[in-house]
């Protein structure tokens, strides 16, 4: 486990909502732990996301070791999904077939991360890692969605029907072997590419905490041109099943998971959430989709900004 | 035979100096604590060493004695690790291994340490935190070490797991002694050593020590057994937890 100085506690002076944290080893304000799920459980249920993205770096921010942080994310994805996928299986709108594929994947893309971690770990490069991953995908996603919603508004504006997207899937992905039916996604492909990607998110789920509908929700689109109708129901499908895996590769290799820590999140997230749903159903969804990617960006800015600038602690102890 | 017996008197000489010089004082010490537990509020503590000089025949001699304390948490091998500017970004560059670094360290004394003993003296009793002796293990070479050793010391002194106050130490009457020292949130657990040296015209004394455990408890301590021990059953909890709040909070809110 790494140590180092937390940014915001280095005069901490104690209060009646401490609460020590017995795996993280160190003691946190309960109520800002709460409050900071509750925040970004509020986004979550706003924006049908996991939250994971900025729950990893926020915590980072307070003070808690990144591999805690990471572990203790996933968890709170779970929560924060499980409603979702509920009711999105009621609507029928979780591709199961698709979603079984996507599960596969990240289940091995999960030990892959671990894998990984441990390497990483071991070599001392797991933090900036874990900071560039976050940089170039939330940097990536947000410009995307950015420039997507800025163009959808701009098009209400002027009166005239957005440029649909034709609905396709990729070229490489049409070019993989066998193919298998996915009625309810409407497709014909071979289960290779969402195994695939399934892969990929399920290893940035191991080492960010993500749960990583922003870069699932995008490539299903975009990739392997699923019907929107099944998109966020399969993604969420998918992300509740794979933050459960990585949670239990947590526990069992790492040993990272801070179930203190991750009720405290839970508990203001998943409250968090329900008013975020409420509100969402009051601003128009274009305004929404500029918003996401506002926090997106300035999230990976403040990590690519730390990245370059000189860091408060040059020595770690491992 | 003779030699024999010459040989355990030459040791029992090494082992016991104060019985070897029979005009040095004594050292009764004692902490407030013998465990200390952490629980779910621990935001750290403060640990009174404290104890008494027994000065033989009762006569406190005219110059006065000095006291140092050190609190010293089991020691672990670590890997300590640099960040260097590479290639614009700051990244984990170099790192060495100390196989016997400290997880805390603390010392007071009633005047700074410099003016008790000679460096010597005090590389010997490891009174200090230049003074430590962490074994570095492979061949680095000094300067780097140097360097290293300072960014830790550095490092845990911001945390409070390294302390240091020389006028920690409280005499009253030159025989009673007092001093706190803090232990924060962070420290490891296990078993800590609280010596007590008595230095006087550069020369230690006598020495004494307590031991103190520092342990998780209650809750705190199971849910970190459980996390080290049964990996599965206690990721298995944190999943239905999770699954509990997330669904127990949407059908609350559905009702309404």
């Amino acid at each position: 486990m790494l140590e180092s100085a937390p940014l915001g506690r280095r005069n901490h002076v104690s209060g009646p909502m401490d609460l020590y944290l017995p795996v993280a080893n160190l003691s946190v304000n309960a109520l800002v732990i709460v409050l900071l799920g509750g925040g970004v459980g509020f986004l979550s249920g706003m924006f049908g996301v996991g939250g994971g993205f900025l729950t990893t770096p926020l915590l980072i921010f307070y003070g808690i070791p990144p591999t805690v942080a990471a572990a203790s994310a996933a968890t709170q994805v779970t929560g924060a999904s499980v409603s979702g996928v509920m009711a999105h299986l009621e609507r029928d709108g979780v591709d199961l077939r698709m979603g079984a594929v996507l599960v596969a994947g990240g289940l091995i893309g999960s030990l892959i991360g671990a894998g990984l971690f441990e390497l990483l770990t071991a070599w001392g490069q797991i933090d900036t890692t874990i900071n560039i991953l976050y940089v170039v995908m939330l940097g990536s996603v947000g410009a995307i969605m950015g420039r997507e919603s800025l163009g959808a508004l701009r098009a209400a504006k002027s009166g005239l029907p957005a440029p649909a997207r034709k609905r396709r899937h990729h070229p490489m992905v049409a070019n993989l072997p066998l193919r298998w039916r996915f009625y309810r996604s409407g497709l014909y492909i071979s289960p290779l590419a969402p195994l695939l990607l399934g892969m990929a998110v399920g290893i940035l789920t191991m080492l960010l905490g993500v749960g990583g509908g922003f870069i699932m929700v995008p490539a299903m689109l975009y990739l392997l041109g699923m019907g929107t109708q099944v998109v966020v129901g399969t993604s969420l499908f998918q992300i509740l099943f794979v933050t459960i895996a990585t949670t239990m590769v947590h526990a069992m290799t790492t040993g990272a998971v801070d179930i203190v820590l991750a009720g405290l999140l839970l508990l203001g997230s998943v409250t968090g959430a329900q008013f975020g749903a409420r509100f969402a159903q009051k601003v128009r969804p274009e305004y929404l989709r500029l918003a996401l990617a506002a926090i997106v960006l300035l999230v990976a800015l403040r990590m690519g900004i730390d990245l370059f600038i000189r860091p408060e602690e040059i020595y770690t102890v491992q | 035979m003779r030699r024999l017996g010459a040989l355990i008197l030459a040791l029992a000489a090494l082992a016991l100096p104060a019985a070897a010089q029979a005009a040095d004082p004594r050292l009764v010490p004692d902490v407030s604590n013998r465990t200390i537990d952490i629980q779910y509020s621990f935001t750290g503590e403060e640990l009174l060493l404290f104890g008494a000089i027994l000065y033989p025949g009762q006569r406190l001699p005219d110059d006065r004695a000095d006291i140092v304390v050190v609190l010293k948490g089991p020691v672990r091998p670590i890997v300590l690790r640099e960040k260097q500017r590479v290639a614009g970004i700051w990244v984990n560059a170099s790192s060495i291994r100390l196989r016997t670094s400290p997880g805390f360290y603390a010392i007071g004394s009633s005047r700074p340490i410099d003016k008790l003993v000679d460096e010597r003296t005090a590389a010997i009793f490891e009174l200090g935190l230049n003074n430590l002796s962490m074994s570095p293990s492979g061949f680095s070479e000094a300067r780097k070490l140097e360097r290293f050793e300072t960014g830790l010391i550095d490092l845990y002194r911001r945390i409070g797991l390294f302390y240091e106050n020389s006028a920690a130490v409280e005499i009253s009457e030159g025989v009673l002694y007092r001093a706190r020292i803090p232990v924060p949130a962070r420290v490891p657990v296990g078993t800590y050593r609280a010596e007590t040296y008595l230095i006087s015209r550069g020369r230690v004394l006598a020495v004494a020590s307590r031991d103190v455990q520092i342990r998780k408890a209650g809750f705190e301590r199971f849910v970190a057994l459980a996390a080290q021990r049964h990996g599965f059953l206690y990721g298995l909890t944190a999943v239905l937890l999770s699954l509990v709040l997330g669904w127990g909070a949407s059908a609350i809110f559905r009702r309404r």
